[in-house]
């Protein structure tokens, strides 16, 4: 069912922890649906210095946290901002296509942290980035009341 | 430790069936001696089997299995009665061989009321009594749950509907050859080969006499017209086999069974925010079936089938439909607790190394997965 390289994230997940005093903070899912994703970023430069994740959800939802980790860490923060979530499928190796939403929510817990992280420090936001947001946040109180 | 799941043929079995594969391959309706061995074979097999269930031949009928056996049962009861009445009863916790057909009928104009159940996943019998209506012409209600192990008192319920006057079908799957089945309240009966160490693709169905019932597979009008198509006499010899070693076997199968059941439960209870799910004592001897809070059931079955034990969950992310188990909901559990779902079954050849092997690699996937978890911290 999964690819050797989500085995291998699921199995021995990079950068999995909780972060003290974060530079941004990106909350995405919901505990009814199966998956809660938590990104943890610190920026220094421009450049994402650090990244951690927590995950509660499935073996896809493990794998996607771990390697948008890896994916991003060390990374231009308006390189980060152009991850999609194709290119989360490709470093998998591809997800089955019921899971494909996971890879969804680790862009969108992805671009939750850098919001955040832009919004506290009164930086401009791209415009992409803020309709980006909104539409998380939609999502996100949908999940809720439902 | 999936053995609700699926069973593998005891090696007994599998010698039962192999002449029946290359020297014994007639065909049943025959009239060359080939054939007439398939059919005395085919009716020592229904006598066999009858009588290990305390029925008469007549109201054995061979099947491809236990979906297809409950797909008789409602449609077969329903299209033969619809001019009687409208209304089914079945409950919410049944397997989706007995749900999906109900819902079909649905579409076809009948009625269905799917009754609730307790927290133990319990059909209350004063349920059923209040429910039956002039039109109701069918009840069906599993004996044993395959999620959570529930044995549902079929005999309460049986009583009931002979007093009513309505069809009582039991989905006994589960139940059949793992516990003891009396056939004196019942009507229909589905059981399956795979799920007691037989053969995949073969069942039966148990049709007392005088039932009205409808065939819905037509062909050449074999198992007196109910379910036509030759025999799978290889199966149907497999089948056979399977359930008169359980039965014989069920004694000391099922003290081994509640032996490990009580092990399992009592460490498994240990770990922290976990509790039991199904009925503590009226359950299946294999069956243990836990909800741990804050993780999911998908990385639990797959970090335990890394170390060797196959299990399964009613999470929604292993369901082809994304929702959490119907069961799981049915017995009040909601969608972030039926995720972390685990069951465990155990059968003939799980051993106490097995069992020790689970309660010593539980807690600590479950530990790990917590770490992980962003929840309850």
């Amino acid at each position: 069912m999964y690819s050797k390289i989500v085995m291998d994230h699921f199995k021995n997940p990079r950068n999995q922890g909780r972060m003290k005093n974060p530079d941004g903070v990106g909350k995405v899912g919901n505990p009814t649906c199966g998956d809660v994703l938590w990104f943890y970023i610190k920026v220094k430069d421009g450049i994402i210095e650090d990244v951690k994740w927590e995950t509660y959800g499935c073996a896809a939802a493990i794998a996607v946290s771990s390697i948008v980790s890896e994916m991003i860490k060390g990374k231009k923060i308006g390189d980060v901002l152009k991850i999609k979530n194709r290119d989360v499928l490709k470093g998998l190796g591809n997800l089955p296509p019921i899971k494909i939403h996971c890879s969804i929510l680790g862009v969108e817990a992805l671009q939750e942290a850098i919001y955040d992280y832009l919004s506290k420090n009164h930086m401009s936001i791209p415009e992409e980035l803020k309709k980006a947001h909104e539409r998380n946040v939609k999502t996100l109180n949908a999940l809720e009341e439902h | 430790m999936d053995y609700a799941a699926t069973t593998p043929v005891d090696p007994r079995v599998v010698e039962a069936m192999l002449p029946y594969f290359t020297e014994k391959f007639g065909n049943s309706a025959s009239l060359h001696s080939v054939g007439q061995e398939a059919e005395a074979v085919l009716e020592s097999c229904r006598r066999k089997v009858a009588k290990l269930l305390g029925a008469r031949p007549s109201e054995i009928f061979f099947t491809s299995g236990g979906t297809e056996s409950d797909n008789m049962a409602l449609k077969g009861i329903a299209l033969a009665n619809k001019n009687r009445g409208k209304h089914i009863i079945t409950s919410q916790i049944e397997h989706h061989a007995v749900l999906h057909p109900a819902e079909w009928l649905e579409k076809q104009g009948f009625r269905v009321t799917y009754l609730p159940v307790d927290k133990y996943g319990m059909v209350d019998p004063a349920s059923v009594e209040r429910t039956i209506s002039e039109d109701t012409i069918l009840v069906s209600i599993m004996h044993a749950n395959n999620e959570i192990g529930t044995i549902e008192p079929i005999e309460e319920i049986g009583k009931i509907c002979r007093k009513g006057g309505v069809y009582f079908h039991t989905d006994a799957v589960q139940s059949v050859g793992k516990i003891p089945v009396s056939l004196k309240h019942i009507d229909i009966l589905s059981s399956s080969g795979h799920k007691i160490y037989g053969p995949k693709g073969v069942g039966i169905i148990f049709i007392k006499e005088g039932t009205k019932i409808e065939p819905i597979i037509h062909g050449g009008g074999h198992e007196h017209g109910m379910h036509s198509g030759t025999e799978n006499i290889a199966g149907i010899v497999g089948y056979t086999k399977a359930l008169e070693l359980c039965i014989k076997e069920m004694k000391p199968e099922t003290k081994k069974l509640l032996k490990f059941r009580k092990r399992l439960i009592e460490e498994i209870d240990k770990i922290p925010d976990c509790w039991l799910n199904g009925h503590p004592e009226k359950r299946l001897p294999g069956n243990v079936h836990f909800c741990f809070r804050f993780i999911e059931g998908e990385s639990l079955i797959l970090l335990l089938d890394q170390k060797g034990i196959e299990a399964s969950t009613g999470s929604a992310c292993s369901s082809k439909s994304l929702k959490p188990s119907h069961v799981l909901t049915a017995i009040g559990l909601k969608p972030e607790e039926a995720h972390g779902s685990l069951r465990l079954t155990m059968g003939r050849f799980t051993t106490q190394e097995d069992v020790e092997r689970v309660i010593k690699v539980l807690p600590g996937i479950v530990e790990r997965l917590r770490k992980i978890s962003p929840l309850g911290k």
